[in-house]
């Protein structure tokens, strides 16, 4: 029986407009444990503000309103900035889509994982520049020396995620949420990127929540998905059942990509149905 | 709110504007309401308004002759007939003060009209085209920016005679560098981006794709720059003016006005320092409003 | 239509590109994959006239290619870029994005125009006059397809044209891609990573890596597995793998 990591009942976040407030997430609830979780969904459909407002990393002018929700039991909603500091990288962890922008463009790589490991564990500068050479060399980097000196921009789009990755993962946490961390690389990366987390999280026996907009893809590497469709929850499967999804929306996902294996002349288009919005 | 103000408000604020000119003007319009959410930039924009009415305006505001001498009553203190007291010669300080702004603020837009479109033109040219002539347009632009702008400005006016025209001369000529420069790196970035290749793909020529496209998006920054700049370009005048090197006496210019009169200012302060306030609040509101014009136009359109 | 033989071309001074040949027929489209890196792009660009630093024989409908290339060139062949967003230019709205090239060859007529391409592309006349931050990302893309089609070209460039867009977006730009292609008899040059988009939308597949293109084959071949080079075979079993029930 896993332990219950992430617990989210009814949230809805809405921000303030001119017309009033709109909602971006409606009355979305989900739990996940020691597992691997998906959450899929075309732009603007409230993927990334649910995964982040576990750890209440929301804009400022959000408007957030839920039943619950509590990572590890501590309610985040209510926690003080101290307590969510305690989680925010140590426990969590938060990998985004593009490492260019995530990195610290004037420090070397391996100066950055030391430095995200000696923010979390004490010890000295030393052991935390041995931990990121171990770190960069578990992120499958096969020569961790020249990678942990070299600047962001001299790494490839791939190279500087495992980068991301080995700083998100040297404060040992229990959870890491990627939002849409392949999204700017090509296949053959996308792939080793993926499996790299897969195997990691089962390592470290953590959880995943990765965020993507490629449903075939998220549920290769996922154990569970969950499909979201302006703001809310349309349907949520176990990745081994997604040929049985029942969602017209799932379903038009599903259709709508060019396969090798079966070639359509064109292309079925999404129909939109004004109903999914009820 | 009227209904007819109301309608003007949606029209510009429709997402599906129907001409080209409704589109622009909405545009403008909601970088007008940001910008007058700003306090302290509007302030800035209601002084200078205030500034370039007033002296506009001089003529029929000023109460007297600003050249209008009465040694009888020469240093008198502010009163009702004087709102700002007379000089050393008897003349009103409060229309010199006007017949003086519009010296100074004359001198700075005409400084300005000169100096940003060359600066621009030159800085968009060097950056799009790269190579000799890069290179030959930034050496010529580094020389003037090497010379302090002050002493530049002294030797030139001191060279030619001493006024106002050489003294706008003056300052243009060290004033225009930086415009070059920013110019010049904007253009570089834009230049590597994908609408500039898409443009270089309609066959357009360089001078169509510079002037048309790039300009356009080197404005903001410059006008920014160029608010900011007006605000040193009064102070130089001022000085200029101070030394003698500006408008010639009896020219009631803000920076002569301090330089005849310094030696009243312990007993007789209004007389010098009133014209000091007057560069003072010019300044600053210029710097208020190039600030306020900054934060609306620059992350916006970044 | 499209002729490349022995292309060398020189990117950022590295050897971007290694002896590269291939043809397209008129009407008909051309894949090249590959990874970031592999020179796709570059070869695409080196075509469109936006690299000059070539060496090879690159030919257009027969017409041998300088280093510069003439306006008439822009008139027949157009590109149409990966990212919606930065190919359109901020500050013009949709409506002077799309008159451009109208302004600089010449063309009258440019209201009708502009109506029948915001048709053509499945664009509403309500987004005329918007500027692209007020578009959604398959909007802009649409836009720049549109803009593309301005001067009524016969070849058009596709770099990655829906790497950046949502799969339902991607969808519906692929369909409209073809459509387009089978209306005017346009012939394609494709450019991207994934391989079931290209085989989706060309018959012929160059695929190319470190900068040399290892193999050629048609999309049939390639669904069937009959491919000659380990390089193929991998691209073709990742996409397989990972694609949905």
């Amino acid at each position: 029986m896993s332990a219950v990591l992430v617990d989210i009942a009814n949230l809805s976040i809405a921000f303030p407009t001119r017309q009033g407030l709109s909602l971006a997430v409606r009355e979305v609830s989900l739990t996940l444990g020691v597992e691997k979780l998906g959450i899929v969904g075309e732009s603007g459909s409230g993927k990334s503000l649910t995964a982040r407002s576990i750890l209440r990393l929301l804009p400022p002018n959000a408007v957030v309103t839920a039943e619950r929700i509590s990572f590890d039991g501590i309610d985040v909603m209510r926690a003080g900035e101290t307590e969510l500091r305690a989680i925010r990288g140590r426990r969590a962890g938060l990998i985004l889509q593009d490492p260019k922008f995530s990195l610290n463009p004037v420090m070397t790589a391996g100066d950055q994982i030391a430095e995200a490991w000696r923010a979390h564990r004490k010890g000295t500068w030393r052991q935390a520049r041995q931990a990121a050479l171990d770190l960069l060399a578990q992120v499958q980097i096969r020569d961790p020396g020249r990678v942990a000196g070299s600047y962001p921009h001299e790494l490839s789009g791939g190279m500087g995620q495992r980068v991301m990755i080995a700083m998100m993962l040297a404060p040992d946490p229990e959870l890491l949420i990627a939002d849409e961390p392949t999204s700017a690389l090509d296949a053959t990366v996308q792939a080793e990127i993926l499996r790299l987390l897969e195997d990691l999280v089962s390592r470290r026996g953590m959880g995943l929540i990765l965020i993507s907009h490629d449903l075939p893809l998220v549920s290769h590497f996922c154990d569970r998905v969950v499909v979201m469709y302006a703001g809310r929850i349309v349907e949520e499967l176990r990745a081994s059942d997604l040929a049985s999804a029942q969602h017209p929306y799932t379903r038009g996902l599903l259709d709508c990509m060019p396969t090798l294996t079966k070639p359509k002349p064109r292309l079925p288009v999404m129909v939109r149905d004004p109903a999914w919005l009820a | 709110m009227s209904s007819a103000a109301v309608s003007l408000r949606d029209w510009l604020l429709t997402d599906t504007p129907a001409s080209q000119s409704q589109a622009a003007w909405g545009r403008r319009y909601r970088l007008w309401r940001d910008f007058r959410a700003n306090p302290l930039a509007m302030g800035g924009l209601i002084v200078v308004t205030i500034l370039v009415l007033a002296a506009g305006a001089a003529p029929l505001l000023a109460r007297a002759d600003p050249s209008a001498q009465d040694l009888a009553n020469r240093l008198a203190a502010p009163s009702a007939a004087h709102w700002f007291g007379t000089d050393e010669l008897g003349r009103d300080v409060f229309s010199r003060l006007l017949y003086g702004g519009r010296i100074t603020l004359g001198m700075v837009i005409a400084v300005v009209l000169m100096v940003a479109p060359v600066g621009l033109a030159i800085g968009c040219v060097a950056g799009y085209a790269g190579g000799v002539l890069d290179r030959v347009l930034m050496r010529v632009t580094d020389v003037f920016l090497a010379f302090p702008r002050l002493i530049l400005a002294l030797a030139f006016v001191a060279a030619i005679k001493p006024g106002v025209s050489s003294a706008i001369f003056a300052i243009a000529l060290t004033a225009w560098p930086p415009y070059a420069r920013l110019a010049r790196a904007e253009t570089m970035t834009i230049r590597g981006t994908d609408f500039i290749a898409a443009t270089r793909l309609t066959g357009a020529s360089a001078t169509r794709i510079v002037f048309l496209h790039i300009t356009p998006l080197c404005l903001p920054s410059l006008v920014v720059r160029v608010t900011l700049d007006m605000s040193s370009i009064i102070l130089t005048a001022a000085s200029l003016g101070f030394l003698g090197m500006g408008a010639q006496p009896p020219s009631p210019e803000w920076g002569a006005m301090i330089a005849t009169a310094r030696r009243f200012i312990l007993e007789q302060w209004w007389v010098p320092t009133i014209p000091g306030i007057a560069i003072f609040v010019a300044s600053l509101a210029f710097n208020l409003l190039g600030d306020g014009l900054r934060d609306v136009l620059d992350p916006k359109q970044r | 239509m499209i002729e490349v033989t022995g292309l060398h071309v020189r990117f950022e001074g590295v050897h971007a590109v290694n002896d590269v040949s291939f043809a397209v027929p008129r009407g008909s489209s051309f894949g090249i994959v590959g990874e970031s890196g592999s020179g796709k792009s570059t070869v695409l660009r080196a075509f469109s006239g936006l690299n000059p630093d070539w060496t090879g024989t690159m030919r257009l409908a027969g017409m041998t290619l300088g280093r510069q290339r003439e306006k008439q060139f822009f008139r027949r062949v157009q590109m149409v870029f990966q990212d919606p967003y930065g190919s359109l230019h901020p500050r013009q709205t949709v409506d002077r994005a799309l008159s451009e090239p109208l302004l600089v060859h010449g063309i009258g007529d440019i209201e009708a125009r502009i109506l029948r391409a915001l048709a053509e592309v499945a664009l509403p006349p309500s987004v005329r006059f918007r500027y692209p931050h007020e578009l959604s990302g398959g909007q802009r893309q649409r836009v720049a397809i549109a803009r593309a089609l301005m001067a009524e070209p016969e070849v058009l460039l596709l770099d990655e044209p829906t790497s950046a867009l949502d799969v339902s977006v991607q969808a519906e730009v692929l369909n409209l891609l073809a459509d387009l292609q089978q209306r005017r008899g346009l012939t394609y040059l494709m450019v991207s990573h994934n391989l079931a988009v290209v085989a989706h939308l060309c018959p012929m597949i160059g695929v190319m890596l470190g900068g040399e293109m290892v193999e050629q084959l048609s999309a049939d071949d390639l669904r069937n597995n009959r491919i000659a080079h380990p390089h193929t075979a991998a691209l073709r079993a990742l996409s397989t793998e990972l694609e949905g029930p």
